[in-house]
């Protein structure tokens, strides 16, 4: 038998449907893996015995000719997601032993649709981080290393665990959520596909709250045929969630291999950085001709306001931020600290509970917040964020289908090599906060590796709700580039 | 604008973080750092452009103003550093 773990998600269900290997067998291969790559930190929990239980479930189901879109599955679920009795900490020292007594309307529906949970992947602690440095179960490392070096290198982040278990083959796809970038950043620096749909396609209910006007939730898988096919299981209307759209949830896969013919794509001029590397420049221009040669019409469009996207994110996001961890005080679940006063010991528990990032962001979304400073930042912010969308609205009003640009402004970095200065991290998201600023959806991609062998994305940015001209671009790009596998170090 | 060591230990405490005085200066440094990132907002024209408020455009969702959950004081309290009775328990706050 071929080695299970490096099949695609839908060759896998091929072989589920045709009986050729079970759930358990399937998942008991990724379980192995995941044993054999713990250097890697991706999980910080691993659930065997459940996920040996649900496949169980599922081969009983299969063998009954029942089922359903991701019957017998094995996925990675990121620990921003709560799943019931099974210990959820975003990442962060202050939720502790959190053990939720319900489920997140996400991972709901993937074991709805037969999903098997392998366990929960780190991430950067409360999705703060664009390395996977901040999270108290330290970092994650990413299957990927420089040709001929032994330098750890981060997977990216938030979603680090997430991508950096899709690429080494520890799961067949994974949950993952972007706030400013955090599951297309980490997908372009492990050679994953990442989704970011339009804001209000997929739930936030039973996610840990970040930024909840910008927070999304969306798959990492290995191909874009897998992207589509969790997608469409993880998308949907929540009476629970306020910001959930009630829109049809199409089927993302029809999409893939659809004629482009005629499409209007954008090249932004602004992203067009000074002191771009030469080699995300030449990506770029490879990956326009790619779907040119597909038949879709290049066109350069103007996003004046991009300079200005990523310092709104830093007071939004922020903000948002300072309110939504509010409510880790030491009382109702997580950490607490004891002082000699209710007040001491909210201040005691949150110095402990929270990590540098958190606490800076905390403080300065509290800052911009306050009396005599909220027009100057976050009103200010707010209108900037107007235009930011205005922008893409002018472009799409003039036909444009889709914008591509690169995904990120480097490749992978090493752990440690940068984050003595906050903001040289923020700048990593610099392609992709506009897409969460603006709401829309984002898909990266990889498509193509640097002089020192390590994976670069493509970015491609949708109409609100268009997940589909994605799908259908994104495997244009993936068919020109090929797929790359991380040779196996660990 | 720039924050001094008074502000930091304002804004730490409005946060309810306890910062000691050898964090002051570091955090200092940090907030200023990221407030002379977002300064270059000041240069956009924003006259007449309303804040945003939604990304999404879409009306309110409402519902039904029932009972929709309850009866599950075991599982509120389950996660709390302490509890009794099914309350939580703090320090003491009326003397």
């Amino acid at each position: 038998m071929t080695d299970l773990t490096s099949l695609t998600l839908a060759e896998a269900r091929e072989g589920l449907a045709n009986k050729s290997f079970t759930s358990l067998e399937l998942t008991d291969a990724h379980l192995g893996a995941i044993e054999a790559a713990r250097v890697l930190n991706a999980f910080v929990l691993e659930t065997p015995d459940q996920a040996r239980a649900m496949a169980r479930a599922i081969d009983a189901k299969i063998a009954k000719g029942e089922g359903g879109p991701l019957a017998g599955i094995p996925l990675g679920i990121k620990d921003l997601f709560a799943t019931k009795d099974v210990r959820t900490t975003a990442c962060s020292k202050i939720l502790g032993n959190f053990v939720p007594p319900y489920e997140s309307t996400v991972t709901s529906q993937l074991w709805r649709d037969g999903a098997v949970m392998l366990g929960k992947l780190n991430n950067d602690e409360f999705a703060m981080g664009s390395s996977n440095e901040t999270s108290c179960f330290g970092p994650v490392v990413n299957p990927w290393r420089r040709e001929g070096s032994n330098t750890t290198l981060v997977p990216g982040g938030s979603s680090g665990g997430s991508a950096s278990a899709v690429a080494a083959q520890l799961c067949m796809g994974a949950t993952a959520t972007d706030t400013g970038g955090s599951i297309r950043q980490p997908a372009a620096f492990t050679a994953t596909v990442g989704v970011k749909p339009t804001y209000g396609r997929c739930s936030r209910w039973g996610t840990v709250a970040f930024a909840s006007s910008l927070d999304q939730a969306g798959p990492i898988a290995r191909t874009v045929r897998d992207a589509a096919i969790l997608m469409r299981s993880m998308a949907g209307h929540d009476p629970k969630d306020t910001t959930s759209v009630n829109c049809e949830v199409p089927d993302y896969e029809a999409a893939i291999g659809k004629s482009v013919k005629g499409m209007k794509i954008g090249i932004p001029k602004e992203y067009r950085l000074d002191g771009m590397p030469p080699e995300i420049e030449k990506l770029w221009s490879e990956g326009a001709a790619w779907l040119k040669a597909s038949g879709a019409e290049l066109v350069e469009v103007s996003l004046p306001h991009t300079k200005y996207a990523l310092p709104a994110y830093y007071i939004v996001a922020p903000a948002e931020a300072s309110s939504n961890l509010a409510r880790y005080d030491g009382v109702r679940y997580g950490l607490r600290v004891p002082g000699r006063s209710i007040g001491e010991m909210y201040e005691n528990t949150r110095a402990e509970g929270f990590g540098d990032e958190v606490r800076r962001r905390v403080m300065i979304g509290t800052y911009v917040l306050s009396a005599g400073y909220y027009d100057a930042y976050y009103l200010r912010a707010q209108k900037v964020r107007t235009l930011i969308k205005k922008d893409f609205e002018d472009c799409f009003a003039k036909g444009v289908s889709a914008i591509l640009t690169p995904a990120t402004p480097s490749a992978a970095f090493g752990i440690g090599e940068k984050g003595a200065d906050p903001v040289e991290m923020y700048l990593n998201d610099i392609f992709t906060v506009t897409v969460n600023m603006a709401g829309l959806p984002g898909i990266a991609v990889p498509a193509g590796r640097d002089a020192q062998g390590l994976p670069l994305g493509l970015q491609l940015i949708g109409r609100p709700f268009d997940e589909e001209t994605l799908f259908s671009l994104g495997e244009i790009v993936e068919q020109a580039a090929g797929r790359f596998t991380p040779p196996r170090w660990w | 604008m720039s924050v001094d060591a008074a502000t930091v230990r304002r804004i730490a405490h409005l946060a309810r973080i306890a910062v000691t005085d050898e964090e002051v200066p570091h955090l200092q440094g940090e907030l200023n750092a990221m407030l002379a990132f977002v300064e270059q907002l000041a240069e956009v024209n924003v006259d007449g452009v309303e804040p945003m408020t939604s990304v999404t455009p879409m009306d309110m969702k409402k519902r039904v103003d029932v009972v929709t959950d309850g009866e599950i004081a075991d599982d509120v309290v389950r996660n709390a550093p302490e509890t009794q009775d099914h309350f939580f328990l703090v320090p003491k706050v009326v003397e």
